[in-house]
């Protein structure tokens, strides 16, 4: 059972965040980082639609799971894929057993090996229409009560309504805007990860750690970072700090 | 999957055409008519606003670039400079607000709807995208779908438009854009070994693997591994840097 306190303090941090200086990709990466922490498990994954009949991965807590993810997106099959076709949550499938073997042939065997015992998908709704789904995983056959999986559906609710804050006249119209302007983000923050990676001789990783913590630090966003990092008007010497 | 809509485009655009220059044409006119569109412009886009039509469609799409070149407003504007799409299905109720200039003389020359899609790949901006439509309402998520697959393959060509005034391979060699964070990752590096913009850090990038015949994804993760830099090759610039 998670404290309440706990949960309160998360759903009002994440709702901080969507007041202004919105940042679609650091938002993302608060998500999945607290729905690790809340709900205990091992890593947690978000994928959007490209509107191209695709989904894109948006954001993975843990390198392991961010390789699966892709790993997923490229055989074309999974819990992720299953549950933004099917609009259901996927909860609590054990990944060596044979149902899941049948259900995911390809997968199941990847997720085990990359060390996962346990996943759960659960989609981003939108009245009728899904836009994406949150992944999670656990190292160890452990199960989520149905108030965890409350608390992970109603965290993907928030991501959902994180793409919508600009609320306006026109939902569909901004969403559209939404999500293709996250996939471009993803993008741009890639591309500065590599350039602090090369400017400052550490991995992608640790570029992209070194990122955010700018941005807190200044109180930017993590975009407006990666865009000054890419115009080349912020420095290696301000963004590794003493 | 996502990419053979846009490969299909990008093939028909260079099909039979020995020159780079009647791509772009072929590519407009191809979205036009998939798109329930009245006209559709090509536009690339500077820093400083928009930097000249690359193509247009016969009608009242260069009647809209012109007039938004003109006034320096409107969703193009808008969409170049924010790097966001502008999706305007009833531009009467909701353009006169936004671009009172433009939404007068669009609307006058009998547009009800604009969809603009930035042609851009992260940090790398390239022009813009946009559909012009004579009646209000919305795309649908087909042709949303299908709009964004012309703007991919838009991308793609402008991309190779620039590689090929650096002199690198063959009009026949448009390829996708690879959409993977290992390219976008070496994208970046390479950008602060070569000492260039993101946009010629990506060509080079294609370019190498283009010359090397191997994929851009391996290439992209030899650079993030080291085994390859850009940090003293390719410097025909003379910067030395």
């Amino acid at each position: 059972m998670i404290e309440s306190e706990r949960l309160a303090h998360v759903f009002v941090e994440l709702a901080d965040t969507l007041i202004e200086d919105f940042d679609v990709v650091d938002f993302l990466q608060t998500l999945t980082d607290r729905c690790v922490e809340l709900l205990g498990t091992d890593a947690a994954g978000l994928m959007l639609t490209d509107q191209r009949g695709g989904l894109q991965l948006m954001t993975a807590t843990l390198e392991r799971a961010r390789v699966l993810e892709l790993f997923e997106l490229q055989v074309e099959e999974g819990p992720c894929l299953e549950c933004f076709t099917t609009g259901d949550p996927i909860t609590n499938i054990e990944l060596t057993e044979a149902e899941a073997n049948q259900r995911w042939p390809v997968f199941s065997p990847a997720a085990v090996e990359a060390g996962f015992a346990v996943t759960h998908a659960l989609p981003m709704r939108l009245r009728g229409r899904v836009i994406g789904a949150l992944n999670m995983f656990n190292d160890q056959q452990v199960e989520l009560s149905d108030s965890d999986i409350a608390v992970g559906q109603a965290m993907a609710d928030v991501a959902t309504i994180g793409l919508l804050h600009q609320r306006n006249t026109n939902e569909q119209t901004i969403l559209s805007e939404q999500l293709q302007t996250a996939l471009h983000s993803r993008i741009l923050v890639e591309q500065a990860k590599g350039a602090v990676a090369a400017l400052a001789g550490v991995s992608p990783a640790e570029a992209f750690k070194a990122m955010r913590a700018h941005a807190r630090r200044n109180n930017m966003t993590l975009t407006d970072v990666a865009t000054a990092v890419v115009d080349g008007t912020l420095t290696k010497d301000m963004l590794v700090s003493a | 999957m996502t990419s053979a809509r846009v490969t299909q485009i990008l093939s028909s655009a260079i099909d039979g055409s020995p020159s780079a220059k009647d791509a772009p044409h072929r590519l407009v006119v191809a979205c036009a008519q998939a798109l329930p569109v009245t006209g559709v412009g090509l536009a690339l886009m500077s820093s400083g606003g928009p930097a000249g039509t690359v193509a247009i469609t016969d009608g009242v799409a260069g009647t809209m670039e012109d007039l938004q070149f003109t006034l320096g407003e409107g969703p193009c504007v808008e969409c170049s400079s924010t790097g966001r799409p502008v999706l305007q299905p009833d531009l009467a109720r909701t353009g006169p607000g936004r671009w009172p200039g433009f939404s007068a003389g669009a609307l006058e020359a009998g547009i009800r709807a604009i969809f603009a899609f930035p042609l851009r790949v992260g940090g790398i901006s390239l022009g813009v995208l946009d559909l012009y439509r004579d009646r209000a309402g919305e795309l649908s998520d087909a042709e949303l779908m299908e709009a964004l697959s012309f703007a991919d393959a838009a991308t793609a060509m402008l991309i190779h438009l620039q590689d090929q005034a650096s002199d690198h391979s063959e009009l026949a060699a448009i390829e996708v854009l690879e959409d993977r964070a290992e390219v976008h990752q070496a994208t970046g590096m390479i950008s602060v070994q070569a000492g260039v913009a993101m946009a010629e850090a990506l060509v080079r990038l294609r370019a190498r693997a283009f010359a090397s015949e191997r994929p851009i994804l391996d290439v992209a993760r030899d650079v993030l591994g080291g085994g390859v830099s850009f940090a003293e090759t390719y410097d025909d610039d003379g910067d030395g840097r």
